[in-house]
Formats: structure tokens, C-alpha cells, sequence
């Protein structure tokens, strides 16, 4: 990505556990770092508590390319797949 | 007056809660200049009577949507604000509490929904967090009416404490310090309750969910509705009303023109509710005999879907497919509501973003989504003639529905939003709400149906004494006659059918048509120009260009729908 950079020397590379919420699996928690997309869209995905940092869970996703469910703060929220692709997550290890 | 305002998110019970503060006298009005509708009502507070505005949901108080920029200018007008908060979700909703705070206006925090906290494993530390908001915070549950009492007594205790307005950033870095003091999350495992939540999101389980709720819902309708019919209106019409109609046909003649207009005709000496076609005969049968039990079935199961939470699901499984048609899951809902009737359905495509989808979803419904009173008579003469006629009508509905927003996609400018909703939790609906929604919606229909049908009956009836229905017969004949293959004189019933498409079958009644006429009328009757109120709210929310250009698309669909079914059958 364009003006992104590593700390020298870390062995971890943060981008690199980096997907988008229509790429995390099913049941699978993570946390929000980044909204990428227009301001319009994060605006509206803040009035729904959706930020970065956030914690969330995917519960479902339907087929071709249809809405991504979640799970913000045990509310549900559904999210279409063109708007969930620009939302970025860090999954947590599973343990 | 005092105005107080109930404000808070979407799906947190606020209209619950405005019913049980105001009782069920409520009054809906239109935000001037726009399309935003509120409920006003009012409520002893100390011995006087104050005013309580439930204001449209919202998330924040920097609008994304026409109904939160409504919210913001409700709250300047405002004295004292309940806000109505999810005791489940404490973190959203408090940006909206505190962006209400910064505002400085008399506020009192409803934590409303406080019963599922228990079972949520979600506790919360009611002092603490009065301490931190600075204003009274009271546990509600208003499907109850727990803790209502002791929200009316604190509504003087509101207060403003100084909150300077703060950025986004600050505004979650607060919420995040209150929540960490006031509230404690026990894990606990899912419950059969939210299993089922995301089993209905799910592609498979969802899809088998859907399809037994909407057989379950055809079924209790028409269970519902015939068995009002049978049991109930017929008895009433036939045993009780007949006579009486019998007897003022004696005394006045048994013809003649005012006995054509009131009575109509005799059919073999009797009379014949559907054919008749006089303003006490038909005029009263066809708006209460056959349209109204299936009103009362229809929106009943309606409100029960509503509030239960089903809706939004059946919007996030629709969603691929509605996205194909130019719209997105969402506008399942106004498709929905067009069931029952086309005008609240145009009003509803308001919820949908765009000016692409309003017109596209107005269009598909005042088309190929018939209304309950239409559905009650297609049910009542083609359903008369086989089952498998029905399926034919609304087979033909169905693919033109789907047909015809694919070409709308395809060629109205612009693209389609993308979904993006809550999903409330699945609830035992209110019965209060659902009964006092099904009053207002039955009423509704009573009020604006009767006139219109009588109306229409008068109209057809002098127009046919004069003579009209002979000359426009004879002028559209050939499209009539030559390309659907109806008579001429099916053409009145056509023309009707712009007042009222109920009425407008009705007259098909008596043409002695054959079952495969009587399918291309319906569906060219269901398709073709939307009845009057339905062509008001499309120029209302369309404006005149645009329902013109639906009006357009609808005439070439209906005669190319009725020609093809007419060589088909």
C-alpha cells in the first residue's frame, strides 16, 4: 500500500494479518483498524458503532457475494458485501 | 405547552414507550416539506397536559438521512428530551445521549429493554452511570410498563448538565470510560432464541426459515380471511341484508333509473352481491363482504412480522437477489407492504436511499404487486373457476416483477446502494402495538375505500345509463378485442379500474368471460394504470416526470404481458 511503513527492525508485520470483514470466516472475532472508503460511508458505519478499534464478530455471510452479518456490542448488524470488503480487520488468534 | 421529546435509536421501543406515556390517541404528522412523518401525542405532567413527540429514530446528531436531519430540527423545538436508550447496546447508544447532552437541553435517559439484560449477561451499575451523565436514568421495560411510572415522576427532575460539544474521537474515548465503570459483561452461553437470530441470516437455514414463514403467512391469511368471509360477511350479507335489499327493490319498482343506481340489476330475480352493481348491493359488498376480511387477515400477520423482527432477515437474504433487480434487500419491505395496498407502499420506498430505488421499487409495486383488495377478488372469481388460474395470475405477476426489474437495472442511470441495517432481536410482538396498528390500518382502509367505491359505483352506473362505456368500447376496441383477446365491453371495467380495482374486477363478473379471459383481465387489470390514490402518492413522491415515465413503462408492460398471455392460453 501506497506511504505504508514497516517499523525497522520488528519481526511482525502488521499488515499482514490484515483482511477485510467479507474475508473473515464465519464465527470468527476481530477488531476493526481500518474504514477504507469514502467519508459518507464511515459516517454512516460510526452511527452504527462500527469504528476502528471496535471489536466485532461475523455471524453469517450469504452466498454470491450477498451481505456480511456481525456482531457489534450484541447488536446485529448486516452489511453489504461491497461496503464489507472495505472495512478492515484484525482477527484474534484462535486460541 | 411543555414539548417533550422521545428521542433514541431505531428498534430501542421508543413508539412502545410513547403509546404508554400518551395512551392511543395519536396524531402522525408530516414534517413540513418533506417526506418525514412524526406522532405527536399528549400526557398529564403535574397536573397540566404536555405535549410528547415521538421523533423519528436516530443514531447521531450529524444526519445521514433525511429522518435524522428531521430529529435534529424536532430537538430546537423541544423542552425537555426523554432519551430513549438499548440497556443491551449501552455503547452506541450513548454517543446519541451525549451528542443530546452537548446540545445543553433538559434531558432524562429511558434505559429501556432492561429486562434482556439479565439473560444478555449484560449488567449495568445505575448509579454509576447517573453519576457519569449528570441527568436521572430510569430502567424501563416498555412492553410492560415497568419503571414508566418512575420515568413520568423524574420527567421534572430533567436537568442540563455542561457538556461542551467534543469531536467523534472524544466522544467514543468518553463512552469507552463510562462503559468501563458502569457496565459488566458476564459470558454466558447462546441462547435457542439467538440460535435461531443467526440460523435466519444463514444462506441454507435461512432460506428454509423464510419459505415456512411466508407459506405460514399465505396460509393464516387466507384461513383468516375465507373463514371471515364464509362463517361471518356471507351469512350477514346473505341472511340479513338480501331481504331488506329485496324489499326496497319491490317498493321501488324493481327497475328504473334510481333503482339501477341503488340496487342495480336483478340477476334471475335475486340478488347477486358481486354483479348487481348497485350502490347498496355491490357498493357495500365489495368493499366489506370480500376486500375487508382480507385486509383484517393481511395486516394482521403483517404487524406480527414487524414486530417480531422478521423483516429486516427477509431483507439481508433478499438482498443478491434484489440487488439484480436494481435495489437493495430492503426494499423487500415496501414490495411487502404493497401486498396489502399499493399507497402505504410507495410511501414506505421513502426508507430507501436513492432517487434510482425510490422510482424503480414505486414502479415494480404500482405494476406487478397487487393489493389486498384486488388479490380478494381475484381470489373470489378466477379462484372460482380452479386453483390452477390463481397460480396463473400470480405466476405472471411474479416473472413480471422479477423481468421488469431487470430491465430497470439495466436501464435506469445509476447503481444501488448497499444494505446496511440493524437487526433488532427476535421479540414476542406487543400484542397492543400489533392490535392498535391493525385498528389503524383497517380503519384506514374503511375510511378512504368506501367513499371511493361508492363513488366509483355511482360513476359507472351514469356513465352507463348515458351511454359513455359504448364509445370508448367501440374506440379501443381493436387493443381490446385484437390483442388481449377480451370484449369490448371489458373495456369499462379497465377504465374502473383507475377508481378502484376491486370494483373494476367485480365487473369483469358478469361479461361470462372463459377462464382463460379471465386470467388475461386480471393480470392486465393488476398491471395496468394504478388506481387513483395510488396515481396521487406516485406524482407526490415521484414527482411528474418521473411517474409518467412509470406510467409509460406500465402500459407497455401490461399490454405486452396480457398479448403474450392471450396467445399463450
Amino acid at each position: 500500500m501506497h506511504g505504508f511503513r514497516h517499523r525497522s527492525g520488528s519481526r511482525f508485520k502488521p499488515e499482514d494479518n490484515k483482511i477485510t470483514l467479507a474475508q473473515l470466516k464465519n464465527g470468527q472475532s476481530g477488531t476493526v483498524v481500518e474504514i477504507q472508503g469514502g467519508r459518507r460511508m464511515a459516517d454512516r458505519l460510526n452511527a452504527l458503532g462500527i469504528i476502528p478499534g471496535k471489536k466485532i464478530t461475523k455471524t453469517s455471510a450469504m452466498l454470491m457475494r450477498g451481505p456480511v452479518t456481525i456482531d457489534v456490542d450484541r447488536v446485529e448488524v448486516a452489511i453489504g458485501f461491497g461496503m464489507a470488503s472495505r472495512v478492515m480487520v484484525r482477527p484474534d488468534r484462535v486460541p | 405547552m411543555t414539548r417533550i421529546l422521545l428521542m433514541g435509536n431505531p428498534n430501542v421501543g421508543k413508539s412502545v414507550l410513547f403509546s404508554r406515556l400518551t395512551g392511543v390517541q395519536a396524531i402522525v404528522s408530516n414534517y413540513p416539506g418533506t417526506t418525514i412523518n412524526f406522532t405527536r401525542g399528549y400526557m398529564k405532567l403535574g397536573g397540566e397536559t404536555a405535549e410528547v413527540i415521538d421523533v423519528p429514530g436516530t443514531y447521531t446528531l450529524e444526519p445521514t438521512s433525511e429522518a435524522e436531519e428531521i430529529a435534529l430540527r424536532l430537538l430546537d423545538s423541544g423542552d425537555i428530551v426523554i432519551n430513549v436508550a438499548n440497556a443491551i447496546n449501552l455503547e452506541r447508544n450513548l454517543y446519541l445521549t451525549l451528542q443530546l447532552l452537548e446540545r445543553g437541553i433538559p434531558m432524562v435517559v429511558a434505559l429501556n429493554l432492561w429486562d434482556d439484560t439479565k439473560h444478555r449477561g449484560v449488567d449495568i451499575d445505575l448509579e454509576k452511570l447517573e453519576n457519569s451523565l449528570e441527568v436521572p436514568v430510569i430502567p424501563t421495560v416498555a412492553v410492560t410498563g415497568q419503571g414508566i411510572k418512575e420515568l413520568v415522576e423524574n420527567i421534572p427532575r430533567a436537568t442540563s448538565p455542561h457538556h461542551p460539544p467534543t469531536t467523534r474521537d472524544e466522544r467514543w474515548a468518553t463512552i469507552g470510560q463510562i462503559i468501563e465503570q458502569v457496565q459488566h459483561i458476564h459470558h454466558r452461553h447462546h441462547t435457542w432464541r439467538e440460535r435461531l437470530e443467526d440460523a435466519s441470516v444463514k444462506p441454507i437455514s435461512g432460506g428454509i426459515i423464510a419459505l415456512a414463514i411466508l407459506a405460514a403467512s399465505f396460509f393464516v391469511i387466507r384461513f383468516i380471511g375465507e373463514g371471515l368471509i364464509n362463517y361471518v360477511l356471507d351469512p350477514l350479507f346473505n341472511t340479513l341484508w338480501a331481504p331488506v335489499i329485496l324489499k326496497l327493490s319491490q317498493l321501488m319498482g324493481g327497475g328504473g333509473f334510481l333503482h339501477d343506481i341503488v340496487i342495480g340489476k336483478l340477476i334471475g330475480g335475486e340478488i347477486d352481491f358481486v354483479q348487481s352493481f348497485g350502490l347498496l348491493t355491490s357498493g357495500l359488498y365489495v368493499p366489506l363482504g370480500v376486500v375487508l376480511p382480507y385486509i383484517v387477515s393481511f395486516y394482521l400477520v403483517l404487524g406480527i412480522l414487524e414486530d417480531t423482527g422478521y423483516l429486516p432477515r427477509l431483507a439481508v437474504l433478499m438482498d443478491t437477489i434484489m440487488h439484480r433487480l436494481g435495489l437493495h434487500g430492503y426494499a423487500i419491505i415496501p414490495n411487502l407492504l404493497g401486498l396489502g395496498c399499493n399507497v402505504p407502499a410507495i410511501l414506505s420506498t421513502r426508507i430507501l436511499e436513492s432517487k434510482r430505488e425510490r422510482f424503480i421499487a414505486a414502479t415494480l409495486i404500482s405494476i406487478a404487486v397487487p393489493c389486498a383488495a384486488l388479490q380478494a377478488m381475484i381470489f373470489g372469481l378466477v379462484g372460482a373457476r380452479g386453483v390452477g388460474y390463481v397460480a396463473i395470475v400470480y405466476g405472471t405477476l411474479f416473472i413480471v416483477w422479477i423481468i421488469l426489474g431487470l430491465i430497470l437495472n439495466r436501464t435506469v442511470k445509476g447503481f444501488s446502494p448497499e444494505l446496511l441495517i440493524e437487526i433488532p432481536p427476535y421479540r414476542l410482538p406487543p400484542w397492543r402495538m400489533v392490535l392498535h396498528k391493525l385498528w389503524f390500518r383497517t380503519y384506514g382502509f374503511l375510511a378512504e375505500a368506501i367513499p371511493i367505491i361508492l363513488g366509483a359505483i355511482l360513476v359507472v352506473n351514469v356513465l352507463y345509463i348515458l351511454g359513455v362505456f359504448d364509445v370508448i368500447a367501440n374506440f379501443t376496441a381493436p387493443v381490446i378485442t385484437g390483442l388481449l383477446g377480451l370484449p369490448k365491453e371489458a373495456v369499462t371495467a379497465l377504465v374502473i379500474g383507475f377508481l378502484r380495482k376491486d370494483v373494476a374486477l367485480g365487473m369483469l363478473a358478469p361479461l361470462a368471460l372463459s377462464s382463460a379471459q379471465l386470467v388475461v383481465g386480471s393480470v392486465v387489470l393488476a398491471m395496468l394504470f394504478p388506481c387513483i390514490a395510488t396515481f396521487v402518492v406516485m406524482f407526490r413522491e415521484l414527482g411528474w416526470v418521473n411517474m409518467l415515465k412509470a406510467i409509460g413503462v406500465m402500459i407497455v408492460a401490461a399490454l405486452v404481458t396480457g398479448g403474450i398471455l392471450n396467445l399463450i392460453l
